[in-house]
């Protein structure tokens, strides 16, 4: 052991060294601690996120034209649409669409598929509920989108 | 397995994991000791088995792709990479030059982000606890650039065969030179807390010893070979997505100890932020997917290609029968074979050096397992 490095332990300095860096960040700025509920995080608007089946804001009918691609483009096949066809107007109409929260892996690979911007993925992240049954969600809630829990503080 | 222990030897078997913090995930380490002593080791793995090679074979070509990240789940930017050049490989495509820039920022930032929990953990297994907190405020403004442009911070699958499915969102050059203006100084803050720290030194220097012939005995990639003097790194060796176009250095170490390690890793963040600099600076215009690849169905025959994922040499092999679902995807991980060398490095060592070790093979159980 050389004299600089007997210093060097007997003085602490790799201590020291390590302590102002700590101390460096004592001021209150540098504080990154998010007050989740209070203090909502700031979501990237491509975050995908729960399922929302868009519906035309005008008329209120949905987007969906049952053409099943995001059924065919999900890893998982969570996804069930049904349609019938309307003998007058000679079109499809959805009948029902479900979509399996529990078994999703929010890839986006159904709203890439979607050519009508019907089904999309959005921002809300909170998807926990009381049931295994509440995860599988239907063509109401799925229409509803997400309802973000307000918080009374 | 080591046999069982005997009243009348003094060796002990002690059974380290899957539960154990800091095995890093579900390794389980079955430990023969004579003392602190360690005689041998052996790895017991599986328990995150989930079939991904064998998922692959019912999804078709895009279904796959986010099923990978989920491989080695700390660099996923980098798996999905590997399978994309794979496939596309196949298909005999290639992403446009403006895809193969952006994929190589995304890469780069994720090597660091890798790294960075590399970093945090490892020091928080030898016992200083600082620098992970540190860490993870560094690797948080990483992933909100993810975030942000793949709308993912973890399980991205920011690619997609044949170029990219997102195009760069407003501000996205200004953030990533943001992050490096602010990200290299906070290297030399971690090497001021470490390096030079007696503790960390004397726990780390000559622990571990893994030579460069036993490296590549072992097939070891990655920051391990070279720490050991080997000069290998794929991005130089076997360009691919342009890596052939930018200027860097290949940090290499001498011993092949855990403190070459974290010395080759701290420099490869530094490398990262290098090729991410010049990457950004020349983003060319035009299209980010490749003509051709709206359905995936490659020609019937076989595909190996092999990426410098931050762990080593992530390798994925495909075979295709001509349909549009792969009829065997093989993943070649780099943590999986890196693993094989923990016997050889641990041995003759101490057991408190098992820890240090693990840390500084920097492996994720996600990987090991697939």
């Amino acid at each position: 052991m050389t004299a600089q490095q007997l210093l060097r332990k007997i003085f602490l300095v790799d201590l020291f060294q390590g302590l102002r860096i700590t101390f460096r960040y004592q001021p209150t700025k540098y504080i990154c601690t998010e007050q989740y509920p209070q203090q909502r995080p700031k979501i990237a608007e491509r975050y995908r996120g729960a399922p929302r089946l868009n519906t035309n804001p005008e008329t209120g009918e949905t987007l969906c034209n049952c053409c099943n691609l995001c059924a065919l483009a999900c890893p998982e096949g969570l996804i069930v649409v049904t349609s019938q066809r309307n003998e007058q107007t000679k079109r499809k109409e959805l009948v029902s669409y479900t979509y399996d929260t529990s078994r999703c892996m929010f890839c986006g690979l159904c709203q890439d598929a979607c050519a009508s911007n019907a089904i999309e993925l959005t921002q809300d992240f909170e998807l926990a509920t009381y049931t295994r049954a509440g995860q599988i969600w239907d063509r109401p809630v799925l229409e509803d989108g997400p309802r973000p829990t307000v918080y009374r503080c | 397995m080591p046999d069982a222990t005997f009243l009348d030897s003094t060796e002990l078997v002690l059974n380290m994991g899957p539960q154990h913090p800091s095995t890093h995930g579900v390794l389980r380490v079955i430990l023969e000791l004579d003392g602190e002593k360690v005689l041998g080791a052996d790895c017991v793995i599986g328990y995150l088995h989930r079939g991904v090679e064998k998922v692959a074979e019912n999804r078709t070509y895009a279904q796959v792709n986010p099923y990978l990240d989920r491989l080695d789940y700390v660099a996923a930017v980098s798996n999905s990479l590997g399978y994309c050049l794979a496939v596309e490989k196949l298909l005999n495509v290639e992403a446009p030059p403006r895809a193969q820039a952006i994929r190589v920022i995304l890469t780069e930032l994720n090597r660091i982000a890798s790294h960075l929990v590399w970093l945090g953990t490892h020091a928080l297994d030898i016992g200083a606890i600082t620098p992970v907190f540190y860490c993870f405020r560094e690797r948080e403004e990483t992933l909100n650039i993810f975030e942000k442009y793949c709308g993912a911070r973890l399980t991205t699958h920011a690619f997609r065969v044949g170029g990219l499915q997102y195009d760069l969102y407003d501000g996205f050059e200004q953030e990533v030179k943001a992050f490096c203006d602010m990200f290299l100084p906070k290297v030399d803050e971690y090497e001021e807390l470490l390096t030079g720290n007696r503790i960390w030194v004397n726990r780390l220097k000559e622990v571990g010893i893994l030579n460069g012939e036993d490296c590549k005995r072992y097939g070891v990639t990655g920051p391990v070979l070279r720490a050991a003097g080997v000069h290998w790194d794929l991005r130089k060796a076997q360009p691919y997505s342009g890596y052939e176009k930018y200027d860097f250095v290949i940090p290499i170490g001498q011993n092949g100890d855990t403190y070459d390690r974290y010395m080759v890793r701290m420099e490869e963040m530094r490398q990262a932020v290098r090729i991410i600099r010049q990457a950004v600076e020349g983003i060319p215009e035009g299209p980010i997917m490749a003509k051709g690849c709206k359905i995936i169905k490659p020609p019937v025959g076989e595909a190996y290609v092999s990426i410098e994922a931050p762990k080593g040499e992530l390798g994925y092999y495909i075979v295709s029968d001509g349909s549009t679902t792969p009829y065997r995807v093989r993943v070649r991980p780099p943590s999986f074979i890196n693993l094989q060398a923990l016997d050889r490095m641990v041995r003759g060592g101490l057991i408190a050096d098992v820890v240090a070790v693990i840390g500084t093979l920097d492996i994720v159980l996600g990987e090991v397992d697939r």
